[in-house]
């Protein structure tokens, strides 16, 4: 008998006997349906959360880097020993872009809040950030109408700005957006550009709702000595770890580091980002998977037990069959089969379930059910019914004929 | 060459720290053709000589030929095919499939000796018209009375051609009128030539068998050839 007939008949059996104990196969799905959407909305969840820091992150150009006082990712101890460290100043990116070989372009950047209002308009909190007319490169940004931030801009410090596309739709609802005028904390700035739409950075905030300024006009009228970060994009992504041996030599130079002293500034690169983010993404995975998983473990439990009850009720037919000629396989492979069913049925059905509440994480996290994980959530399905339903089909295949024809 | 030949058959069974001397040796032919029955009472290791005959257990010692194979020693997938291929039974609570019609009970053996579907439908609905219950072919046993249940059992029993149609109490849970009709239907069968093996403790089902085994504590008590069976 080949495998093909026999898994045929397996599954003519097991359907037969789950629609005669419908309740039952019911109630044991339960657990199944249970694990296989709490598993997949986990995963939806992760899949989001890593899709959404993937979009922000693509922002940060990879072939940048940030020259700024102190490191991305800093213990407490290291925190304390480099906070007294000196600002940057604007003549060091100035020094920076004059003696560098390997950068492209150099932008600097620094930041603040401020208000921003137009006649009763009025806007708190929006993020303000200085920049030079590089920026716009180095950021990797486009604009949607007018222009960046000219070299004369910077230079004369311009009283001139560039809306994100939030606060240009909201100061300018029918349009004139550009040669008009804003005031920022008071001061008015003729509105030279708008930025592209760019969505929300993962940790929720908005970055369409940002206001930029020249530089040398932020540090006259916000922040007279702003903390600065010096972004220097490389001309060569491959030339990156060189860039950075010769940028370190130059601002040690620059701030009389002296020999065998450490460095009083960080330079930060987006693969640090990258690498940290995904250390804990793989943790939460790995901690939300194995939490979720368990009731799916759970629920194979449920199967295993009902799968030993369906073998003792059944103990006459497993004789019958047996005295007929069904192979040890064959009896295996029925049970097995039936199972296999029940988690594959409530697979699908957990499945179903999870679909509309992915809509709504969907709605939070960017995250559609992606396609793999429906996959992989009816493989799993299909071996947990395969795993739990093992030990009692195997009692099924081991029955003694004789014995099993005396059951009633 | 005979069709089965037993030669010293003994069945110990280990129950708990006594043990059952079952069968104590027990040497037997049987040819091809022949209707057999096979007498004793409860206790008499009639019944350990059935699934010993019919492959459902193996002996502790001794030699079994059926049909030419040697099958006292073979592990439980190989007798399995061979009582598939060489046996069939016919059981007194009928053994059928609750949840299966006449048809697909009958067409089971068939199933697992892998048989393709429309060869398997041919010979199940030729064995349901051969037992009469071409009209019951949809129908499960809850649906058929005790004698139905019983002719579909012999249809099961003989559709994959067997050497043997081995019967155990055939008629133990029929009335006496429907077990007539089963017994007729195997002196038809015999007449046909299939050989047929009825184990009983009822006198009257042994006397429609041309020879009579007796067994007594675990031994061969008697052999004889019945010259003037009852016929139905």
């Amino acid at each position: 008998m080949n495998l093909l007939t026999e898994i045929k008949e397996a599954v003519l059996i097991a359907w037969a006997a789950l629609r005669g104990n419908t309740m039952r196969s019911i109630l044991t799905a339960l657990g199944i349906i249970i694990g296989i959407v709490t598993v997949t909305l986990m995963g939806t969840a992760i899949t989001g959360l890593n899709n959404a820091f993937k979009k922000s992150i693509a922002g940060i150009g990879a072939d940048t880097l940030f020259i700024q006082r102190f490191s991305w990712f800093t213990g407490e101890e290291e925190w304390r020993m480099s906070r007294n460290r000196r600002e940057l100043s604007l003549q060091h990116a100035r020094d920076v872009e004059r003696l560098s070989t390997f950068a492209a372009a150099v932008s600097v950047e620094s930041n603040g809040n401020g208000t921003v209002s137009l006649d009763r308009k009025q806007a708190k909190g929006v993020f303000v950030a200085a920049n030079n007319e590089n920026s716009l490169i180095v950021r990797g940004l486009t604009l949607s109408s007018g222009r960046w931030l000219s070299a004369s801009d910077v230079q004369a410090g311009r009283p001139v700005c560039v809306l994100g596309s939030y606060l240009a739709e909201r100061f300018f609802p029918q349009g004139g957006v550009i040669g008009g005028r804003v005031k920022l904390n008071d001061i008015p700035y003729d509105v030279i550009g708008v930025i592209d739409k760019q969505g929300t950075f993962f940790t929720g905030f908005n970055l369409d709702n940002q206001i930029v300024i020249p530089i040398s006009r932020f540090t006259r009228e916000l922040s007279r000595w702003p903390d600065l970060t010096i972004q220097v994009k490389v001309r060569d992504i491959q030339e990156l770890g060189d860039a950075k041996e010769e940028l370190r030599g130059i601002m040690r130079k620059l701030r009389r580091v002296p020999p065998g002293a450490k460095d009083d500034f960080a330079i930060n690169q987006q693969d640090a980002l990258i690498s940290f983010f995904n250390a804990i993404g793989g943790t939460v995975a790995a901690v939300g998977l194995f939490i979720t998983g368990l009731s799916l473990f759970v629920g194979g439990i449920g199967i295993m037990n009902i799968m030993f009850v369906s073998v003792a009720e059944r103990t006459k037919e497993i004789g019958i069959r047996k005295a007929i000629g069904a192979k040890r396989r064959t009896i295996l492979i029925q049970f097995l089969v039936e199972a296999a069913s029940i988690t594959l049925g409530a697979g699908i059905l957990g499945l179903l379930i999870a679909w509309p509440l992915t809509l709504v994480v969907d709605h939070y996290l960017a995250a559609a059910m992606p396609w793999w994980l429906v996959g992989i959530a009816l493989l799993v399905s299909v071996m947990t019914g395969v795993v739990s339903g093992f030990l009692p089909a195997w009692r099924a295949a081991r029955m003694d004929p004789v014995e099993a024809l005396r059951a009633e | 060459m005979s069709l089965i030949q037993i030669h010293d058959l003994t069945r110990r069974y280990v129950m708990g720290t006594e043990t059952v001397h079952a069968l104590r040796g027990v040497s037997l032919s049987i040819e091809r053709g022949e209707y057999l029955a096979i007498m004793g009472p409860s206790g008499s290791g009639k019944s350990t000589l059935m699934n010993l005959l019919g492959c459902l257990d193996t002996p502790t010692s001794g030699y079994y030929e059926l049909n030419g194979t040697n099958v006292a020693h073979m592990d439980d997938n190989s007798l399995a095919e061979i009582r598939n291929r060489e046996i069939g039974f016919v059981f007194q609570s009928f053994n059928l499939l609750p949840r299966s019609d006449s048809l697909h009970n009958v067409e089971l053996p068939l199933i697992y000796s892998g048989i393709p579907y429309s060869e398997r439908r041919e010979k199940a609905i030729q064995a349901l018209t051969n037992v009469g219950l071409l009209d019951r072919m949809h129908h499960r046993p809850n649906e058929l009375s005790g004698g139905q249940r019983q002719r579909v059992a012999v249809a099961r029993a003989l559709v994959n051609n067997p050497s043997i149609v081995l019967a155990d109490e055939p008629t133990g849970n029929l009335d006496s009128r429907t077990g007539e009709e089963i017994l007729g239907l195997f002196e038809t069968l015999s007449r046909r030539g299939n050989t047929i093996i009825v184990v009983t403790h009822e006198e009257e089902v042994a006397q429609h068998a041309r020879r009579i085994i007796r067994i007594r504590d675990g031994l061969v008590a008697a052999d004889e050839i019945n010259s003037n069976p009852r016929t139905v």
